[in-house]
């Protein structure tokens, strides 16, 4: 299967014709539009090695991540950056979207746990960074570039995560609140030693996820108070199927200081402590992105303001450089992620 | 190709005569970091001041051509800061400055001449600290972390280096500034900063780090546990994992090991065990005991001869001082020793020792260990005479095996002390030349000239192919005072 995907590569560039890597389809509608000859990964599929002892897994592209999440709750451990499925996805969707859930501020991000890969780059090369070990500082860290990187920069093959332990306790509590409240609330929450695994806040309600060892959540629990709240809450905010999610309107994703005011007219949804922002707003681009550097066009209709924010002149430069390097032909998903590229 | 005068004249020019060292009595110590197994005199120093200072000798050395090599306290293990004889050695000492801490946000903005230990100590009187802990932390430096990818003994649960940046600025080799990450957990576009963190200064000059800070643990403890084989105390580790407890530090020790730090710090090790194992749980008070109570558990099903769980946070430090204290405590009974670093998977843990074992009889050398047990990461250190040239050569054959095992059992040269130029022909070992080209277009598409530590970390093809094969030297460490891992 690897000799296929080289050669249907190398085959690509030698004719210069655009590929659009593809597993579930389930990100379809991340980033830009995408465009080029389908190159469908679900054939290279199936979980390489796991030892649960050892807190790492590799799998193959085209794992439904489903698959790969069920086999790691038979050991009780979980990907602990919570990933959105959004409907059939695979582990290499999944790493190349980069996109994390609930759990992120307190876990990390995608980033965060890959330890390796093996990735086939724009010349058809078979190549592999980083590895199955915790600790790796040999060569540069390849692997964690990948993670984000919508498939520009070669097809991701296979991925060695770091996994962690499921917490034995977790318990969801609900507050009333308003916004600038919540955010203090999040906040001083973070800089406390509390086993808090993820906060949201929308429409005057804060939700907190606390997780860990059971004396301790329940300890923690007191100290918080409200209400208890439905687990499920955290799977409809992470696979967006929550009320606020829906609509036509556009959607933002605007990543700031967990402590930033975000001065815009819109309906919000806040997660990660503060520091990940939901907007769906009628302001345009330029507003959005004059407000808060980062911000992303998630979902809509029109993404000509392109789907990322800019980069500024000397990280547009490197960008284009590292795309060089690793697609001469410039025919991996191009444009996915910036038009120029 | 300047000349030591026109390189001194050009930076005089916008530098005062204190931050220039050019006369060998002032560059003499500055010819090598923690590796002094590799000297080498740097034609001049340089220690700016500010980033204006910092930007101008980038842009000066960009247009005389000649080499630049970042240095923080110089405390690497890996020769990353060995100096060019045909260039600057940037010294980032003077950038001291605690930008800012914001406690609300959990973040602090500082210099990357700011000691490591220095951040947490910033850090505590609002409760928070910086996790990562190399066992240098009194010394090294946050730019240094940031070059190696540091990692300490809390980094199981806690991360590395790269896990606690959230953002660097500085300058490109040519002098042009660039910001990577910033104070929000995301960033547009690449995930540059995962490149520049483990780089060893080959990337990017850092003029400013901004990292996370977190909650101090409320209570911790620490158990020590005896067991009569190395292999039963690795078990004991997959046994504590499988359990679902990730401790906030797991240690391992050998009897060699244990025996030259007893006699060092008198730390309280059970000097009969084969292995004792530190595990350490911190948290809320309730998640300390109930996790102590879960591992001890384990431990003594996994056959443990021997526990201790610390009683006081004095007893608790002084556990884990003769840990921090194995390196110098090694160096007390011999005349030098040999650290390795190689990373493997856990489980092949038994039959790595066992081979470490084996050569200790075919080299007829000494070689204690320490171990990350929790993330895999070894530190066997061969004891040697570096004045016995036959010792010397058996101690480079040796280390040349082990490491070449670590990578063979799916593991690498390295975990967290860096390739620098001592493990740069091992790099032959553990990749293909596909990959080292890769990483070479990494380095030119950020330093098209190739002049910031040129020569480090990743070895030219020409150069795999006339090694052939790895080749180690030996090196023995300054600063013997330091604790180190």
């Amino acid at each position: 299967m690897i000799e296929l995907f080289q050669e249907r590569i190398r085959e690509a560039a030698a004719r210069g014709a655009a590929l659009r890597f593809r597993g579930g389809g389930s990100k379809d509608f991340y980033g830009n539009a995408p465009r080029g000859e389908v190159l469908d990964t679900r054939g290279y599929a199936g979980i390489v090695s796991y030892e649960p002892t050892e807190l790492v897994v590799t799998a193959r592209c085209g794992t439904p991540l489903a698959e790969l999440e069920e086999a790691l709750a038979r050991n009780f451990q979980i990907l602990p950056f919570e990933p959105p499925h959004f409907g059939a996805a695979t582990l290499g969707g999944c790493v190349a979207a980069g996109l994390s859930g609930p759990r992120r501020a307190g876990a990390g991000g995608v980033r965060d746990f890959v330890l390796g890969t093996r990735v086939i780059d724009g010349r058809g090369r078979d190549l592999r960074f980083g590895g199955a070990v915790m600790k790796n500082v040999a060569g540069y860290d390849v692997s964690r570039v990948l993670a984000g990187s919508l498939g520009t920069l070669g097809l991701i093959a296979e991925t060695s995560l770091k996994v962690l332990p499921r917490p034995p306790c977790e318990r969801t509590l609900c507050l009333e609140m308003g916004e600038t409240d919540a955010i203090a609330a999040m906040n001083r929450w973070g800089g406390q030693p509390l086993p808090v695994s993820a906060t949201a806040w929308h429409a005057g309600r804060l939700f907190v996820r606390l997780s860990g060892a059971e004396p301790a959540v329940h300890a923690a629990a007191h100290r918080i108070g409200g209400e208890n709240a439905d687990q499920g809450f955290w799977k409809e905010l992470k696979e967006q199927t929550h009320p606020f999610f829906a609509g036509p309107a556009p959607l933002w994703r605007i990543s700031l200081p967990s402590t930033a005011t975000l001065d815009l007219a819109g309906e919000k949804l806040i997660e990660w402590g503060g520091a990940l922002r939901w907007l769906k707003t009628s302001a345009s681009a330029d507003e959005v992105r004059r407000a808060a550097q980062h911000a992303t066009l998630f979902r809509a209709g029109d993404k000509s303001a392109g789907a990322f924010s800019p980069l500024d002149a000397v990280n547009a430069r490197l960008h284009k450089a590292l795309k060089a390097a690793f697609d001469p032909a410039g025919i991996l998903n191009p444009g996915r992620l910036y038009a120029d590229f | 190709m300047g000349s030591r005068l026109s390189v001194v004249n050009a930076l005089r020019g916008f530098l005062p005569e204190r931050a220039i060292l050019h006369e060998e009595e002032d560059t003499r110590p500055y010819e090598c970091d923690g590796l002094t197994a590799y000297r080498q005199l740097p034609m001049v120093v340089a220690l700016p001041e500010t980033e204006e200072q910092v930007q101008r000798i980038l842009k000066t050395c960009f247009s005389l051509k000649i080499p630049v090599v970042p240095r923080g306290a110089g405390t690497g293990l890996s020769g990353g800061a060995l100096p060019p004889g045909d260039g600057v050695l940037l010294s980032m000492a003077k950038f001291m400055r605690p930008v800012r801490v914001d406690p609300v946000a959990r973040i602090a903005v500082v210099q990357p001449g700011v000691r490591n230990a220095a951040i947490s100590e910033l850090a505590a009187p609002h409760g928070l600290y910086y996790a990562p802990d190399p066992s240098s932390q009194i010394a090294c430096t946050i730019g240094g972390n940031v070059a190696e990818n540091s990692g300490g003994v809390h980094c199981l649960k806690y991360g590395l280096t790269l896990h606690n940046v959230l953002g660097v600025r500085g300058f490109t080799a040519a002098g042009e500034p660039i910001t990577l990450g910033g104070e929000a957990l995301d960033a547009p576009g690449y995930d540059l900063l995962a490149l520049a963190i483990g780089s060893e200064g080959m990337l990017m000059v850092i003029t400013e780090v901004t990292v996370k800070l977190l909650p101090k643990p409320q209570a911790a403890r620490v158990i020590m546990a005896s067991f009569a084989d190395v292999e039963k105390a690795g078990d004991a580790v997959a046994k504590i994992i499988a359990a679902g407890i990730i401790p906030a530090g797991l240690e391992m020790m050998d009897k060699p090991a244990t025996r030259a730090v007893e006699e060092f710090v008198g730390a309280g090790y059970d000097l009969e065990a084969a292995a004792i194992l530190l595990c350490e749980s911190d948290g809320s008070s309730e998640e300390v005991e109930d996790e102590i109570a879960r591992m001890k558990a384990v431990l003594e099903g996994a056959g443990a001869t021997r526990m201790t769980v610390s009683a006081s946070e004095a007893e608790r430090l002084r556990f884990w001082s003769g840990r921090k204290a194995a390196f110098p405590a090694v160096g007390r009974i011999s005349p030098d020793y040999y650290c390795m670093d190689g990373t493997i998977p856990r489980k092949r843990l038994g039959e790595v020792l066992t081979f470490i074992g084996e050569l200790e009889k075919k080299y007829r050398l000494r070689c204690p260990n320490v171990f990350h047990a929790g993330d895999g990461n070894l530190h066997p250190l061969i004891l040697f005479d570096a004045n016995d040239p036959d010792e010397l050569d058996r101690t480079e054959r040796f280390a040349a095996e082990v490491l070449e095992k670590c990578v063979a059992v799916g593991g690498t040269i390295t975990g967290e002390h860096g390739v620098g130029v001592e493990k740069i022909n091992q790099m032959c070992v553990q990749f293909r030349p596909d990959e080292l080209e890769l990483f070479h277009a990494v380095k030119h598409a950020f330093d098209p000239a190739g002049l910031l530590n040129p020569g480090k970390a990743v070895p030219t093809l020409a150069r795999c192919a006339e090694h052939g094969r790895m080749r180690v030297h030996g090196g023995k460490l300054p600063h013997p005072e330091l604790p180190r891992f």
